[in-house]
């Protein structure tokens, strides 16, 4: 569950950024290879923004599928894993593309205090 | 937890770290003068006025309390803590995207790492151990691996030739602290108390206790956890994952984070092997689909078995941050 400590960053974060203002949506980019469940996350939300000025936000969580890159042969394999071996020539030779990211991309605010 | 007031209940606690608080403690003061006068204030916030009913100091003495207040205000004011992320602000026209409708808003694009605090406080770690000249592992592995006991053989045997100093990480008690300093080496014990994983920050502040000597080794045993510990830099020099034979050969797969990342695999308790019915060779294999440029030591703490090649390694390690 490090979602919660995740998530408690989240409101943090947004919450510094509003500077008082109430918080009407937070759009958060979550990789499928960043370790994190975007559903744990959801859950999580709620709780976490209680008290705050994110409390009653909506979140919206922007999925991004897992993508390798392989040097040797040039496949671009979706990856349910961070593997470093091509699933399409075996070389050890895949890098991840895509897929880790973990960030806010956006948040929504109230015009006036 | 604060004897005062029961404050630091689920919080992360550093063994030998000043008690700081960030609240005042509205209890009645009561002390003894000089000349065995002993009366109470009444509470209220630290510099309050002694405007309390019959204060009349009519004794020659001056106030000299000695109330040791060692109030560290550590101000951390991370503002360039963003990196690359830039907070631009976009005030948007009403007919601006993904706004909610009808409420007159504004959209700020942040584009802020979520973790990018910890990063922050990781790479502050790794200067200052760099301008110590420190070796730091951070140390990792699922719990009952035997992070604690492969470390007490380690100190052991490197005895006289490699300084080493440990930061414990545990949910809760001192067991493992206690292990360390039994088998001779400096250690502080860290209590994430409900965290399930190191962040720099303890790290920060464990070290600062520990005070690691110029050219040692500072290994970070982290909670025992395959999943968390993989996500939190904490300005360590390498990740050494240790993973016991009797761990299952899939395991790498199943935890791909801890594997993806790590720069070592210790393949702890082979003197188990001849009970086991494992394949080593698929169990390494799957972990080097992960990451070829894991460096894979078999070992037996009890044995003694293939730690000879992990300490060359490590020795290796020392002479480059420490020359």
């Amino acid at each position: 569950m490090h979602e919660l400590g995740i998530t408690r960053s989240v409101v943090s974060i947004v919450g510094e950024h509003a500077q008082g203002r109430k918080v009407l949506r937070v759009t958060l980019e979550v990789g499928r290879l960043s370790g994190l469940l975007a559903e744990s996350i959801r859950f999580c939300f709620d709780v976490c923004a209680q008290g705050t000025p994110v409390q009653g936000a909506t979140l919206q969580i922007v999925d991004v599928e897992g993508r390798g890159h392989c040097s040797a042969c040039g496949a671009e394999p979706e990856l349910a894993a961070p593997l470093a071996r091509c699933p399409v020539c075996h070389e050890p030779t895949l890098r991840v593309v895509a897929g880790t990211e973990l960030k806010i991309k956006e948040m929504e605010t109230e015009s006036c205090v | 937890m604060c004897v005062v007031c029961g404050c630091g209940d689920g919080k992360t606690t550093i063994e030998g770290e000043a008690h700081v608080h960030d609240h005042d403690h509205d209890l009645a003061r009561t002390h003894t003068h000089a000349d065995g006068t002993t009366h109470s204030h009444a509470g209220g916030p630290a510099g309050a006025q002694h405007d309390g009913p019959e204060h009349h100091h009519e004794h020659e003495h001056d106030h000299d309390h000695d109330h040791d207040h060692d109030h560290d205000h550590d101000h951390d004011h991370d503002h360039g803590g963003h990196g690359d992320d830039h907070l631009h602000s976009h005030a948007r026209a009403p007919s601006g995207t993904p706004q909610v409708p009808g409420r007159d808003a504004q959209v700020m694009a942040l584009e802020t790492a979520i973790l990018g605090k910890n990063q922050l406080l990781a790479e502050r770690n790794r200067g200052w151990l760099a301008g110590r000249k420190v070796l730091a592992l951070n140390l990792m592995s699922s719990p009952g691996a035997g992070k604690t006991t492969l470390l007490e053989r380690c100190i052991g045997d490197l005895k006289g030739q490699v300084e080493i100093s440990v930061v414990e990480g545990d949910q809760a008690t001192a067991n493992d602290a206690d292990r360390i300093r039994a088998s001779g080496a400096a250690a502080v014990q860290v209590n994430t108390g409900s965290g399930c994983h190191l962040e720099a920050d303890m790290l920060g502040r464990a070290m600062k206790v520990l005070e690691p000597p110029r050219g040692s080794l500072l290994v970070i045993e982290n909670v025992g956890n395959l999943v968390c510990p993989a996500l939190f830099d904490l300005g360590e020099n390498a990740r050494v994952v240790i993973f016991s034979v009797t761990e299952g050969e899939d395991k790498p797969l199943k935890y791909p984070h801890m594997f993806s990342s790590a720069d070592v695999l210790l393949l702890s308790k082979t003197d188990l092997l001849p009970h086991l019915r494992v394949d080593l060779a698929r169990m390494a294999d799957n972990a080097l689909a992960l990451n070829p440029k894991l460096k894979i030591f078999p070992v037996s703490a009890y044995t003694g078995e293939g730690l000879d090649a992990w300490y060359g390694w490590l020795r290796g390690e020392l002479a480059e941050v420490a020359p």
